[in-house]
């Protein structure tokens, strides 16, 4: 089974070629998930016969032809269960596929399974999915990161080439980066949302896994673009962002706000991310110092807005027309209360409740409108910043992958967590997450690439020159053979 | 007069007749099979997301500029967050502090009834509308008529994702009878432009009423009552006296009022508390992040006011400006927009505009009314009711024969010629023969000729009666008269 760990441009040509077939690539992919799932925990479904009988049906010709991928179980893929690492959706099988799925499926790709979340994508390290912790494969006594940990492990494993996730505050930027792959947020607008189970919706954005920035953009251009179901979309042409890797960098300005490198960040997580700063410095990149003066209010202002949304959003999950209903509850707000008491886990409910809290009468102006106004400021601020740099480099996650049952007492430690994603959703710029190395103790890590609205192009020229440069060539120990 | 003044705030909300809803593209038919028109968006399912229909904003835009609104170049969706089994996403998408259109002013024209209901004095009175802002419906949850009716309720969602426009007035009301003119106002205007059906009985029209009382020369408002389930417009206006009886005797006896909702229940003809003021809900109003602001041009705005009907209120004016038609007339024959272009067209064809007027609102009403037809599906043409107003005045059948031929004409589609000529209706005006009709009239009532000459001349219309008999109705009127008056004085 040597076709796992291969990016979709090796096994694209391959196929094409003829040298492999679409069938024995999705095989290969079903048989390590199968198996790895057992140590990894990372698929909550995982589709053989669906994805073996597509895959003999594959059109060679297209971008990406038998190309297995994993999608988190929050995207709706017809034909399998959408969870949203919940109990409350019980069984559920959504009548429809997201749209970014339509568009894989139009692509040739072949979805092999739903990978494990945080419950509704609420959390930074996967220990709230109702179904258990994904194990890093790193080390299996940590972390895969959150929410879209199932995604990460799985690409980081070598199950597959590609996944989807969604991140709302970091949830594929962070589990990218405790995983050794890359994670982008796309601009708010790049991707639709249909389809995606809503967490927040000003802030959740469908993004790609993978293990180099090319595979990200041969997938980002098929997905990206204006969605007439989803209103939030641009209307902003989609590059060929895949053939714009190459080139030096030379001359190009890179951010780098000093402040958000002091206090809280692990040591060797730093001089990584330094270490970093001096390849692009090395490349002919200019390095300039910039401020984002509110970045220290985005996990306030985010925890506000976020569970804001939330609390609405989740208010469909009602037990009255879908998913889990609590038994004996004879009466209308019994049922409601059972329901949402035994279907929903801690975490979730936390966050409703937050969430009511902030938008309820006479609260509303004292956190729900300051923190809107806060992430203006903090819009403005990233907006003055690329006025003299193309991206900004940042650590993804303070730390590396820490270990299973470490935080999960203390939200307000795991929400710090965040503290680097958060500002690309709240200012709905994209964000790339990007390995660069491993720690002493052989975990991954990752720095954050930001830039401006749809220079997706850009983040992936600079990122495809670091790895050009440092190619990140590990292999965790749980791997696919 | 009493010693207490009433206040009261309406709140409409009218569905707008858009093919489809206004976040997806589920048809709005209604009567259709529970749930057939149903998709993942206004089922509300996990991942769905809202896109406003296009046609909602041009039906908003007609409506606010019918009632003289102005439209907002910007508005914000809002969440309005409530748990209810009809209610699917568990919030409404609706519009709170930034509505499409506000600062309406608006005149009526309003009138007190007496006991029997009639109209005593019409007035204009000018209404202040706060806002009238786009929203979503809920669905319709079914408690009778399926298995197991007793252990389970039903829910139908064809009716969720519906459009509406809510209206929402200043406490600007006195009377109940200025309330009730101002939904039937409402409800005209609406229909007129196009935006609404506006049928209250089928509950694309609804009505909530805000109500309270204060003594008359105070200054602050009363405690107000909100009043629910006011299904067509007469019920809204027994409701609210009810209401505002209730306040008054409550006070009176030294009571204090509580603020709440109460339902109007039609067969007990009563008001009753449906939930106070500590179970009102938070709604806990947020901008709706998965729409964008509804931005709304000038130019758009001038494009749709071009294309609107001259508004009732200015085509009234003008009909008794320009038609010389009364008050009432006018009104009623722009109570609907396809009569009062029925009645511009016949005036024309007339050449008579007041007789026009006269004819369609006494026969042509009747008939429309018996068999329950509007105007426009009208058998006749205004053409053709022009050409027998025509015939009428140029004398040649009798206003009778008129009748006559207008319910012929209604009956088989046939022109005024066509019945006249078939039926041999044309009127006799020749003097030699009507002469020789009155002599024989005079011959043959002997008696009450000479009580006539004796001095009883209201006997005088009985001959003109005999006469037209004898003609078999044919005889004209006119000549009726001038002859027997020169005979019966001979």
């Amino acid at each position: 089974m040597a076709d796992n760990g291969k990016t979709i441009s090796e096994l694209a040509s391959g196929i094409k070629s003829g040298e492999i077939t679409a069938r024995a690539v999705v095989e290969s992919s079903v048989a390590a998930a199968e198996k790895l799932n057992e140590t990894l925990n990372a698929f909550l479904e995982i589709d053989r016969d669906g994805a073996t009988k597509r895959a003999a049906t594959i059109d060679s010709t297209s971008p990406l032809a038998g190309i297995p991928i994993a999608i988190k179980d929050n995207i709706c893929v017809q034909g399998m269960q959408t969870s949203c690492g919940s109990r409350i959706l019980g069984d559920y099988h959504p009548p429809y596929n997201a749209t970014v799925i339509d568009r894989l499926l139009s692509a040739g790709a072949v979805v092999i399974g739903k990978t494990n979340c945080d419950e509704f994508a609420m959390g930074s390290s996967n220990e709230n999915s109702a179904f258990g912790a994904v194990k890093n494969p790193w080390d299996t006594s940590r972390v895969p990161g959150g929410s879209s940990g199932g995604s990460a492990a799985a690409v980081a494993a070598g199950i597959v080439p590609v996944a989807l996730g969604s991140d709302t505050g970091g949830s594929v930027r962070q589990p990218a980066s405790l995983c050794g792959v890359v994670g982008l947020k796309p601009t708010y607008g790049r991707n639709s949302r249909y389809g995606l189970v809503a967490f927040a919706s000003s802030l959740d954005q469908v993004g790609i896994f993978a293990r180099t920035t090319e595979d990200v953009a041969r997938v980002l251009e098929i997905i990206a673009g204006r969605d007439l179901h989803d209103a939030t979309t641009a209307d902003v042409p989609v590059p060929d962002y895949a053939s714009q890797l190459s080139g030096d960098i030379k001359g190009a300005r890179l951010g780098f706000p000093k402040a958000l490198f002091g206090e809280g960040l692990d040591a060797e997580v730093r001089a990584s991310v330094e270490a970093a700063v001096n390849v692009y410095r090395d490349l002919g990149a200019e390095i300039v110092e910039v401020e984002l003066p509110h970045a220290q209010y985005s996990i306030a202002v985010y925890y506000i807005i976020a569970t804001a949304e939330a609390s609405s959003n989740l208010a469909r999950f009602d037990g009255v027309r879908y998913g889990f209903r609590a038994e004996d509850a004879p009466e209308l707000r019994q049922m409601y209360r059972k329901t949402r008491e035994e279907g929903f886990g801690p975490e979730v409910k936390r966050r409703i409740m937050l969430g009511t809290y902030v938008l309820s009468a006479g609260y509303y102006d004292a956190y729900y409108r300051k923190a809107q106004q806060v992430r203006s400021l903090l819009k403005q601020d990233f907006q003055k910043a690329f006025e003299r740099c193309d991206a900004i480099i940042t650590p993804t996650s303070p730390t590396p992958a820490f270990l299973l049952g470490e935080k999960v007492d203390d939200p307000l430690a795991m929400y710090l967590n965040d503290v680097y994603t958060v500002t690309a959703n709240l200012a709905g710029i994209p964000g790339l997450s990007v390995p660069c190395g491993l720690s002493a103790g052989r975990l991954p890590i990752g720095f954050q690439l930001l830039g401006g609205y749809w220079s997706e192009p850009t983040l992936f020229k600079l990122a495809h020159a670091y790895e050009t440069a440092q190619p990140f060539t590990e292999r965790p120990p749980v791997h696919a053979d | 007069m009493t010693n207490w003044e009433t206040i009261i705030g309406l709140e409409i909300h009218a569905q707008l007749s858009t093919e489809s809803k206004i976040f997806c593209g589920c048809s709005t038919h209604f009567g259709d099979e529970p749930n057939a028109n149903t998709c993942p968006v206004c089922l509300g399912l996990p991942g769905a997301l809202p896109v406003l229909n296009r046609r909602v904003i041009e039906l908003g835009a007609r409506a606010a500029l019918a009632l003289g609104l102005q439209i907002n170049n910007r508005s914000i969706f809002a969440r309005k967050n409530y748990f209810y089994p009809d209610l699917p996403k568990g919030y409404q998408i609706s519009q709170f502090d930034q509505p499409f259109s506000a600062n309406g002013e608006l005149e009526i024209m309003t009138a007190e009834r007496d006991d029997a209901g009639h109209p005593l004095e019409w007035r204009p009175k000018k209404i202040t509308i706060t806002r009238l802002h786009l929203e979503e419906d809920a669905g319709k949850n079914v408690h009778e008529g399926l298995p197991d009716i007793d252990r389970y309720s039903y829910i139908d969602l064809n009716r969720a994702g519906t459009p509406l426009a809510e209206i929402v007035t200043e406490p600007d009301f006195r009377t109940s009878w200025e309330a009730y003119d101002y939904v039937n106002h409402v409800r005209r205007a609406l229909q007129w432009v196009g935006a609404s059906e506006a049928d209250m009985e089928k509950g694309n029209l609804r009505c909530e009423a805000n109500v309270s009382v204060r003594r008359r020369g105070a200054e602050k408002f009363g405690t107000k009552v909100e009043l629910k389930n006011l299904n067509s417009v007469r019920f809204m206006h027994r409701a609210i006296e009810f209401e505002v009886e209730r306040q008054i005797g409550v006070l009176e006896a030294g009571g204090h009022l509580q603020q709440e909702t109460r339902l109007w229940d039609e067969r007990a003809a009563e008001t009753r508390v449906m939930r106070s003021k500590e179970e009102a809900h938070d709604y806990r109003y947020f901008p709706e992040p998965d729409l964008p602001p509804l931005e709304v041009s000038d130019e758009f705005i001038a494009n749709v006011r071009d294309g609107m009907p001259e508004l009732p209120e200015a085509r009234r004016k003008r009909f008794m400006e320009v038609y010389g038609l009364s008050f009432p007339d006018a009104s009623q024959l722009t109570s609907e927009r396809s009569l009062a272009d029925y009645y511009e067209k016949t005036a024309a064809a007339s050449g008579d505009p007041r007789a026009a007027s006269n004819w369609i609102r006494t026969e042509l009403l009747r008939e429309l009314d018996a068999a329950g037809l509007t105007a426009q599906d009208s058998n006749v043409s205004p053409e053709a009711l022009g050409t027998l107003v025509q015939l009428i005045n140029d004398d040649k059948i009798s206003g009778k024969q008129g009748k006559e031929v207008l319910h012929e004409m209604f009956k088989s589609g046939k022109t005024a010629n066509a019945v006249v000529e078939e039926r041999g209706l044309v009127q006799l005006s020749d003097t030699g023969e009507i002469d020789r009709i009155i002599d024989e009239v005079i011959v043959s009532n002997p008696s009450q000729l000479e009580q006539y000459r004796a001095g009883k001349e209201a006997l005088f219309g009985f001959f003109v009666g005999q006469v037209i008999k004898a003609s078999k109705g044919k005889a004209n009127p006119k000549i009726v008269n001038e002859r027997l008056k020169a005979k019966l004085s001979s």
